[in-house]
């Protein structure tokens, strides 16, 4: 007779106070409780380029960089805004092709030409998406996965901006050090950035947009101005990526508004943790390496990171980051019922 | 003049032929399958695969390919889709992932090029006033009009039909009135794979198998089913006649590249526009602010 069951009981560490960003240390060990896992990041991503061996994967670090702005800016229009974008591709692609026409046609040097390319970019993109912003869930996320095949195709079609050849001879960044290190930074200043805006009462405007647009409206609040708000950072930090992914390659075409900058993003975030703004970061760091050790196999490397995509969708919807931090902030024990 | 009136009816129905399969899924039965393409492009590959290199009977090998088309659709629900049922984004995204990683699949296994090819069911062709069409081009017709036919009564006057109706109406109703919405899911996903998998026997021996066919057709059928509204049978098959049109005349007049460019267009001004589509009445409210 062995019928009593059991219960997995969480309870929070006793470092949190009422809410999840209110902590009250109370010694140096819980202050390195709370720092460890921020500082470990941070220098972490800092030193990496000293660590890896060779120029190629020192590249692919700023390609996992790039990435990761994509995928964090995907994760904060879909979980702090509510819109969910499928078309990372036209972000970059547009930063992309303005900060390559800027470089070859008028000769703005590369890092000039990338703030420039992405706040333009990030304007058109802004403009483009604005009437179709009143739609929601999936009508927003089909027309946006249609953008950039639309770009692409007008491009092809129309052959201008190079047409399929794309833009050849972009400049490139003056040091390889500095291509990392622009990158890099970049990435975790805009990571500190969004983690900071979410929690202002801008933030908590954009995710009440998303929880309930009604209640906003009601509240005298345009949610559209706020919606393209929050495009208008996506898509900023897309067209930056963009505007980078061209003076890294040297080289901008129509393959900047290809499947992989929508996929990869989305996948990342996936895997890392969607509404956590980190989980992008960590999940770029794991899919971009294994896309890049399976290149020499073509396209079996799109297969591998939907299959994973897929799998973690419909299987481990949470994601790594938000399993991590439940696993770090709260002890589980058994007790019986 | 002609040319456009005979190559847009042939279009037309091409697309919406493609488009069926879709629309009974995701405009019918509101589960979004977006690796439609990708099972199109199975089918031709499965139908190339039987033909050439099993040698079979080449109609035995179109209704074996058709068939296994249909359970790998129904699989793919059972076993993956069903877990993200009704949160449709997930929906999207795992059935989009599914698609891409099938068809990057055929890529990479080395399906590639203008070697696949399937022959026409009947050779010789015919002038219609003043227009050659040969008699494929005039089957696709024919086959297309059935099968809308075939549908509409499906959906209406059978039970099954109507369950699908039913469940994209009102679940927590069909439910009560003893229809197991989840069996229907995976039925509705089995018979939109099997029509994918029509349309692609049909329309693939005008030209060649290739990969890029499959996101052509996903793209084209949201085109048509965007446009007619969803859950309208009257809407997709409009939808496909205004879209078929346009594209001839815009592939006469400005070159074959743009022919994308209106589908695409078409759903992105649609949504904009109207995003419940020329007849579609469904949801309208829920899904604009």
């Amino acid at each position: 007779m062995r019928d009593e069951q059991r219960r997995k009981e969480r309870l929070d560490r006793g470092i949190k106070v009422r809410a999840d960003s209110l902590y009250a240390l109370m010694s140096w060990r819980e202050l390195s409780y709370l720092t460890a896992p921020r500082l470990l990041l941070i220098v972490g991503i800092l030193a990496l380029p000293f660590l890896v061996p060779s120029l190629y994967w020192q590249r692919v670090i700023s390609v996992v960089c790039i990435y990761a702005l994509l995928a964090v800016s995907f994760d904060f229009l879909a979980h702090f805004v509510g819109l969910v974008s499928l078309g990372g591709a036209f972000f970059i692609g547009v930063g992309g092709y303005i900060s390559a026409l800027l470089n070859t046609s008028l000769g703005v040097p590369p890092l000039a030409a990338i703030p420039i390319a992405a706040l333009g970019g990030a304007v058109i993109c802004t403009v483009m998406l604005l009437p179709c912003l009143p739609l929601r869930g999936v009508y927003f996320a089909i027309v946006t996965l249609m953008y950039p095949l639309l770009l692409m195709r007008v491009i092809e079609a129309a052959n201008i901006f190079g047409g399929t050849d794309g833009i050849m001879g972009v400049e490139s960044f003056p040091t390889p050090r500095v291509e990392e290190y622009f990158v890099i930074g970049v990435m975790l200043l805009f990571l500190f950035l969004l983690r900071r805006l979410v929690n202002t009462d801008l933030g908590l405007v954009l995710r009440a947009v998303k929880d309930n647009d009604q209640a906003v409206k009601a509240s005298g609040i345009s949610i559209t101005l706020f919606k393209a708000l929050g495009v208008f950072i996506s898509a900023f930090l897309g067209c930056l990526a963009g505007a980078c992914i061209v003076h890294i390659y040297m080289w901008g075409g129509i393959s900047l508004f290809a499947l992989d900058f929508s996929i990869l993003p989305i996948a990342a975030t996936v895997i890392g943790g969607g509404g956590t703004l980190v989980g992008p970061v960590l999940g770029c760091f794991i899919l971009v390496p294994i896309s890049e050790l399976l290149r020499e196999f073509g396209t079996l490397r799109i297969v591998a990171y939907s299959v994973i995509l897929m799998a973690f969708v419909v299987y481990r919807s949470e994601g790594i980051m938000n399993y991590g931090q439940r696993k770090y902030h709260q002890f589980e024990r058994w007790v019986k019922v | 003049m002609m040319d456009i009136l005979v190559y847009g009816t042939v279009n037309s129905i091409s697309l919406a032929l493609m488009a069926l399969g879709f629309a009974l899924v995701y405009g019918i039965s509101r589960v979004a399958n977006f690796a439609h393409g990708a099972l199109y492009v199975v089918t031709g590959f499965l139908t190339w695969t039987l033909f050439r290199a099993a040698e079979l009977n080449y109609v035995l090998s179109i209704l074996l390919a058709m068939v296994m088309t249909g359970l790998i659709g129904a699989a793919i629900y059972q076993f993956f889709l069903i877990r993200v049922r009704g949160m449709s984004i997930s929906e999207i995204i795992a059935s989009y992932a599914i698609g891409l990683a099938i068809l990057e699949g055929f890529r990479w296994g080395g399906f590639k090029g203008m070697t696949y090819t399937l022959p026409t069911f009947m050779q010789g062709s015919v002038i219609l006033a003043g227009t050659p069409v040969d008699y494929h081009r005039l089957l696709v017709v024919l086959i297309g009009v059935g099968v809308v036919a075939f549908l509409w009564l499906f959906t209406h006057y059978t039970r099954i039909g109507l369950a699908l109706r039913g469940m994209a109406q009102d679940e927590r109703a069909a439910l009560m009135l003893g229809i197991d919405s989840d069996l229907m899911a995976v039925v509705a996903m089995g018979f939109g794979s099997m029509l994918a998998g029509l349309s692609a026997v049909v329309l693939l021996p005008l030209g060649n198998i290739v990969v890029e066919k499959g996101y052509d057709v996903l793209i084209q059928a949201i085109a048509v089913c965007i446009v007619g509204g969803l859950g309208s049978w009257a809407g997709a098959v409009v939808a496909a006649f205004i879209i078929g049109y346009a594209q001839i005349m815009t592939v006469m007049w400005w070159g074959a590249h743009y022919q994308m460019v209106v589908a695409l267009l078409a759903i992105i001004v649609t949504l904009i526009l109207r995003p419940s589509g020329l007849f579609g009445r469904q949801k309208e409210l829920e899904e604009r602010v």
